[in-house]
């Protein structure tokens, strides 16, 4: 998916001078809880992920070497379990992420009308960013609230039977 | 009808507006009675009876027996450590039932999670929830956390000399984790991609150990099981059906009134759509549903006064899955359906076996093509080859063979309006030429 926000340009001559990526010690905090769950820590794994995705937005390449060493796993593992995931965010995102639900039941009661007015509104596509960024649009597989169709998600929250004309309203509750 | 724990063993005590019961109030009308009487007056295998005796099948769409499942763990002092998973990935498109259960009765999971765990031998349970489902997670961790303190989770649980945890597994999205093994993988850390079967999990699971997978809505039938003894919940169906219990049905898509209601097992669709679910919006006519989910085939309205059960609806032709229908009206193209069907499959497929990864995508372009009126003469014959090499047997899970069932069924029984996008098709390019 292309994405209006590029991941910053690393050049061969700045390696080296950059400083090396660390975790916060809360980050650190809450994967080690989240290892203490499991008798093998690497079932943390998309745990640990979600956690530096949550301080961070997303997670940049520089953390799966961190994180892997922390866990007990290699890097290249790491790295294929954090490609794998849908939500697992490998580029930056803007401040909000909208997920729109493109299934079945949400098909037969207006995602294309509100995928349309979304895009209007925000003027990007799936998988881009807004200039200012402020949001993120993307697809996302059914949201399990099927009564309440069409369906989205802004972060955490579930929005049902959105109406394309209530927009407004709803993106406005986050800045 | 009056709704109590002897008629509506899954949502008595949900009442959407109060939100779910602390501990407390669970207790106060019958929670953890299910608990207290297995650790208290019965061994696991007799748990295991209780559960075998009622013939409960498994809610998650398979309908696999639970009793008999469970029946292949190894028991005894020797058998060293086991797990107890509960799937509750629920990303099947069209279902919402999970949710309700884990959102408004939390600790009637809790409750499952124990009593079931208890029946296997189970050292550490693991809720598998979809990520998303952030409420769900939230009111399952407080229901725990109260658990814990009270003494029903931890060390010495009631003071039988059983150990036991349990914690919730969030996860990160791929409808792929809801395959049992694809799900003990991504539990692992690893990628979602499925196991080999056999060994099945209940020899080899979770870490190599003998590991249980069963749905969320399965589990929630235990506590009240273990109460109220087998025949019980065989005559919940109310000679419906020969299946025993309730069922969280549901109906969403173009109805008037979406939702989803515990009813006996076996009630017809008509019933669920009709009485439920007011009806089809706007007066339209209904022109076909999915019986429970993306992955089952579609069947007619002359399907419509069949028992919703495992046996009878696949003697029509599809599957119960789980149990939630989605009803289209007699104004949406088919064709458009499949196709969204078909994308979603494709998107999810997790690339591990060839006919999955390149017949699906394969399958969503010539879809697209003859939504265009851009379909070619054979297009048809093509998604037909399609829904042989890519059915049961040819691949490493039930994804694809899941994916072909919408899209067979769809050509049998509106085959015209495939034909449409390719005429048309065929149309455009004669006068090209």
């Amino acid at each position: 998916m292309s994405n209006t926000t590029a991941q910053p340009v690393i050049k061969l001559a700045d390696l080296g001078k950059a400083p090396p990526f660390a975790l916060s010690d809360q980050e650190r905090h809450e994967i080690i809880d989240e290892m203490h769950h499991y008798p093998d820590p690497r079932a943390a794994s998309i745990g640990a992920l979600k956690i530096v995705q949550k301080h961070r937005g997303w997670v940049p390449d520089a953390a799966i070497p961190v994180v892997a060493k922390m866990i007990g796993t290699d890097a290249a593992d790491l790295e294929g379990v954090a490609t794998f995931y849908s939500l697992i965010f490998r580029q930056p995102v803007g401040r909000h992420v909208v997920t729109v639900c493109d299934s079945i039941s949400c098909h037969l009661t207006g995602y294309d009308e509100l995928r349309v007015a979304l895009e209007a509104k925000l003027g990007i596509r799936f998988g881009q960013t807004t200039p200012d960024q402020r949001f993120t649009l993307l697809p996302i597989c059914c949201l399990g609230a099927c009564d309440r169709g069409p369906t989205m998600m802004i972060d955490e929250d579930l929005h049902g039977d959105v109406d394309p004309a209530g927009l407004d309203k709803i993106l406005g509750a986050y800045s | 009808m009056k709704i109590s724990a002897e008629t509506h063993p899954l949502t008595h005590t949900i009442d959407a507006k109060r939100g779910p019961l602390d501990l407390k109030g669970y207790e106060k009308v019958g929670g953890y009675e299910g608990l207290r009487k297995a650790i208290k007056e019965l061994q696991p295998l007799e748990v295991q009876q209780r559960v075998k005796d009622a013939n409960l099948r498994g809610r998650g769409g398979a309908g696999f027996p639970t009793g008999i499942k469970w029946s292949l763990v190894p028991m005894g002092p020797d058998a060293g450590a086991k797990y107890l998973v509960c799937n509750a990935d629920e990303m099947e498109p069209g279902t919402f039932k999970d949710r309700l259960l884990m959102e408004e009765a939390p600790h009637l999971m809790v409750e499952a999670m124990i009593v079931a765990a208890y029946a296997i031998g189970a050292c550490t349970g693991y809720i598998f929830l979809r990520g998303e489902y952030v409420v769900s997670a939230n009111n399952l961790n407080k229901a725990l956390a109260e658990a814990r303190a009270a003494g029903l989770l931890g060390k010495n649980i009631l003071g039988s000399g059983w150990d036991y945890d349990c914690f919730v597994h969030t996860g990160a999205g791929r409808y792929i984790c809801g395959e049992e093994t694809a799900l003990i993988n991504s539990l692992e850390g690893r990628r979602a991609n499925p196991r080999a079967k056999p060994p099945f999990p209940q020899i080899s699971g979770l870490w190599g150990r003998p590991t249980v997978v069963n749905n969320v809505e399965t589990l929630c039938n235990i506590p009240s099981i273990v109460v109220n003894g087998g025949d019980w919940f065989k005559g919940l169906s109310q000679g419906k059906t020969k299946d025993g219990g309730t069922k969280l049905y549901g109906c969403s898509g173009r109805a008037n009134k979406p939702g989803c209601w515990e009813l006996p097992f076996g009630t017809t669709t008509r019933e669920i759509l009709e009485v439920h679910a007011g009806g089809m919006k706007g007066g339209k006519k209904l022109k076909a549903w999915l019986p429970g989910g993306a992955s089952t085939d579609f069947l007619l309205p002359e399907h419509l006064d069949l028992p919703m059960d495992f046996d009878t609806i696949s003697k029509a032709g599809s599957r119960m899955g789980t149990g939630l229908i989605t009803v289209v009206a007699e104004d949406q193209s088919m064709v458009s359906a499949v196709r969204n069907l078909e994308e979603f499959f494709s998107r999810e497929s997790c690339g591990w076996c060839t006919p999955c990864r390149d017949g699906l995508p394969w399958s969503v372009r010539l879809l697209r093509a003859i939504e265009n009126g851009e379909g070619k003469p054979g297009d048809i014959e093509k998604l037909m080859t399609l829904t042989k090499q890519l059915g049961p047997g040819r691949t490493f899970c039930a994804h694809a063979p899941g994916a072909m069932e919408p899209l067979q069924s769809a050509i049998k029984y509106f085959r015209g309006e495939f034909e449409a996008g390719i005429r048309a098709g065929a149309a455009t390019a004669a006068v090209q030429a």
